[in-house]
């Protein structure tokens, strides 16, 4: 039965899309696609409890063995990533009762919506690269149609930036696979870490793993192939931005920490290196780009792209430590980032603008919500004790003891420009009276639309005060995540002996 | 398209191309063929047909809109899909019931779920490709 | 054969990136058919070139009788031929409609989402 246990996280949201989508437009379908994300949320705990209970879980679709069927593999870090998945799409799922028209609904926001979350969970829970190259698909096309759904100049102008690059990233990734397989002529993963090894010109290894970092790269936004991120991602609806901005960057990251430690681990000096000064490169230009930005949306934008980087850096150092802080700063931020953007949401429908010259004065009207925006804005900067200081203390530390000075530097220095932009998000969006005079009080918008955004975000925040408080547990298990990805023989054993 | 060679040739070569398509879909899985190419083919039929007769008329002929016969098939698709979960077997693991025998030699017939999966794809190839082209006759 | 088809391959993407470099993002589409295309051609070759007979199994047999191709690189072409097919369908539907409402296709020119910086903005 644990077959069962791996498919329904990404069952589900598919069979959701298809009511959704048949019932558009009607309200009912709002609620089919709530209810749905709820039941996602069950079937990836229901996933945890196993992995929790047996270690590596994975099962073979159709019944036919690895390496020749597709697999379905749950390891820590991938039932971590699909658990937090869910999460974010439930609370984007709630944040869009209030936020969503019904315009959009009826063009099929929820089915879009609901095949997004399918792609991310069969991107965390495949291991079979070409299989992963499909979900990167599904998620795509239907991330396409969210960003452009309801065709606004802006986002028409930004869906076509988005999809070029996204597209050029592909197909540099499907030649990867291709050149991969003409290598070691196969493409389940956990064949692929044995194969690889035993090809005798490892140097034609090194130039398909750099081919896989470009293709990856790109969905991830590391330096210096982010350009689409910051075009794009401040055009859509709140519930979509907030989703983007939490998962699909972070479905890169996670490709680049599964291939570059199970499979492309022959010439670490070489592609780890280039890693590490990629990620700084990434944060410190992330920080800066954002530090320029006056828009809410824009500088959360440019943050993540500076994130992204102390999670490459995890990977990079490639210790237990790092990659224990990467995990950790992967699951960290994804609550945190879509948090922020659901928090600019609310912010727009009070103040009436993100433009920050053109809002102001809700720290005097909403307290609530400025203490709202205060525990994830703290957490990106990494302020103690909520979840971002322990990300930050884990990468750091692995930093410095690995005597990489530069990049310890590099960490704390755009963790303290981080500070800079959330003050000043702070002070212009919440601190400085209206420049209009406008007293934005939440009364402003009608209850029904405002509630249901609230929810998410009190949610969300609170999982980040619990993360931070408590993080013995959340740091253990990101340390069993990390050992299961310097040490993949359990992951191996699992998958190639795996029968139903 | 004003031919009205072209219009009145239509009229079989849609019929032929539609029966075609069937006949693909339905002799799939032993024998080249299946949903993939049947739902292409009777998505060319529909698309003849929308040539001859114009998009609005093609659109009257489906009935439903192409989307929604994408997403029905998408939905029989996975059904056909979650059906092991009854027999134990994991997911899209074909099941087989053989009438009259017990093999593809001796067997008349057999109900089996990799057909309905075939079904749900040709649903899905013909509701994509005709949106597509749908949207695309229109614009221009 | 597969130092031609690494030849056709070479050829396809030189032509696609000096499409891509335009300004023009029809242009651009092209580059990426051609990028998809030389993307498709890889895995196929990646399979080995043989004159092998199509990987069928006939009846009663339990394996291909003689030399077949390698059938999976083929269903993956396929794979990605649908799916390269459809993400580019989208993307055309996409620049006509942003040519439509944006009256450009010139990519230096479509900055609403990203409004170049006036002075008025810095010293505000």
């Amino acid at each position: 039965m644990t077959s069962w246990l791996l498919v329904m996280p990404i069952a589900v949201p598919f069979a959701t899309a298809v009511i959704a989508y048949l019932i558009r437009h009607s309200v009912a379908g709002r609620y089919v696609s709530l209810a749905g994300s709820v039941l996602s949320l069950v079937a990836s705990i229901a996933l945890l409890m196993a992995v929790l209970d047996q270690g590596v879980v994975a099962a073979q679709m159709s019944n036919w063995d690895a390496p020749f069927g597709i697999t379905l593999v749950a390891d820590y870090l991938g039932v971590v990533m699909v658990v937090i998945t869910a999460i974010t799409g439930l609370a984007t799922a709630i944040y869009a009762l209030g936020e969503i028209p019904e315009r959009l609904e009826k063009l099929g926001y929820h089915a879009l919506f609901q095949t997004l979350i399918a792609g991310v969970t069969g991107a965390f829970l495949t291991g079979d690269l070409f299989n992963l190259y499909v979900w990167f698909e599904v998620m795509l096309i239907s991330s396409f149609g969210l960003l452009v759904l309801g065709g606004t100049r802006e986002q028409l102008d930004a869906g076509i930036k988005y999809v070029a690059l996204n597209l050029v990233s592909t197909l540099v990734f499907l030649s990867g696979i291709g050149l991969l397989y003409g290598v070691t002529g196969t493409l389940n993963m956990a064949d692929l870490a044995g194969a690889v090894a035993e090809v005798e010109d490892q140097g034609l290894i090194t130039v398909i793993a750099m081919m896989f970092m470009v293709g990856f790269g790109v969905k991830a936004g590391v330096f210096p192939l982010f350009f689409w991120l910051p075009a794009s991602y401040h055009t859509p609806s709140f519930a979509v931005s907030a989703v983007f901005a939490g998962l699909l960057t972070k479905v890169g990251v996670y490709a680049l920490m599964r291939m570059f430690t199970l499979v492309f681990v022959g010439d670490v000096g070489f592609t780890h290196e280039i890693l590490i000064w990629v990620s700084a490169a990434t944060m410190l230009v992330g920080v800066l780009g954002a530090a320029a930005q006056s828009d809410f949306r824009k500088i959360l934008s440019f943050h993540i792209i500076s994130q992204i980087g102390y999670m490459t850096l995890g990977l990079a150092l490639y210790t237990p430590l790092a990659l224990m802080g990467g995990v950790f700063y992967l699951v960290h931020h994804i609550i945190v980032k879509a948090n922020l953007f659901l928090v600019a949401g609310v912010a727009r429908l009070q103040a009436g603008h993100t433009d920050l010259y053109r809002i102001g004065g809700l720290y005097k009207s909403s307290p609530f919500l400025a203490a709202l925006f205060i525990v994830p804005a703290f957490s990106l900067a990494g302020f103690p004790p909520l979840s971002g200081f322990w990300a930050k203390y884990l990468i750091v530390k692995a930093a410095i003891e690995l005597d990489a000075w530069v990049i310890a530097f590099v960490a704390l220095f755009v963790g303290l420009l981080t500070i800079f932009s959330m003050t000043k998000i702070w002070g212009m969006a919440f601190w400085k009276p209206h420049p209009d005079g406008i007293d934005p009080t939440p009364d402003r918008a009608p209850a029904r639309i405002r509630v249901p955004m609230m929810i998410p975000i009190v949610g969300l925040a609170a999982m980040t005060v619990v993360i931070g408080f408590f993080p013995e547990p959340f740091v253990q298990f990101a340390e069993i995540a990390a050992m299961q990805l310097l040490d993949p023989s359990d992951y191996v054993t699992t998958v190639l002996g795996a029968q139903r | 398209m004003n031919s009205i060679i072209f219009t009145a040739g239509a009229r079989i070569l849609v019929a032929l191309l539609f029966v075609f398509s069937l006949f693909m879909l339905l002799r799939g899985h032993h024998l080249p063929g299946g949903g993939f190419i049947g739902g292409l083919i009777g998505a060319v039929a529909f698309i003849v047909y929308s040539l001859a007769r114009g998009p609005a008329e093609a659109k009257a002929a489906l009935r439903l809109s192409p989307e929604g016969i994408g997403m029905v098939g998408l939905g029989i698709a996975l059904a056909a899909g979650m059906v092991s979960i009854f027999f134990g077997a994991p997911l899209f693991t074909g099941q087989w019931y053989w009438v009259g025998g017990d093999s593809y030699e001796t067997a008349l017939f057999s109900i089996n779920s990799v057909l309905v999966f075939d079904i749900g794809v040709y649903l899905v190839v013909l509701g994509g490709i005709l949106s597509l082209a749908f949207a695309f006759e229109e614009e221009t | 054969m597969e130092s031609l088809t690494a030849l056709i391959v070479g050829i396809l993407v030189a032509a696609s990136v000096y499409l891509m470099l335009a300004r023009n993002f029809v242009r651009f589409l092209f580059g990426l058919i051609l990028l998809s295309n030389a993307a498709n051609l890889v895995i196929f070759a990646s399979g080995r070139m043989t004159p092998g007979a199509p990987a069928l199994v006939p009846y009663g047999a339990d394996a291909p009788l003689g030399v077949v191709g390698n059938a999976l690189p083929q269903a993956l072409v396929l794979t990605a031929i649908v799916i390269g097919f459809g993400l580019l369908a989208f993307t055309l539907a996409l620049a006509f409609e942003a040519y439509r409402r944006l009256q450009t296709m010139d990519t230096d020119k479509m900055r609403l989402a990203e409004p170049e910086e006036s002075d008025e903005d810095i010293t505000k």
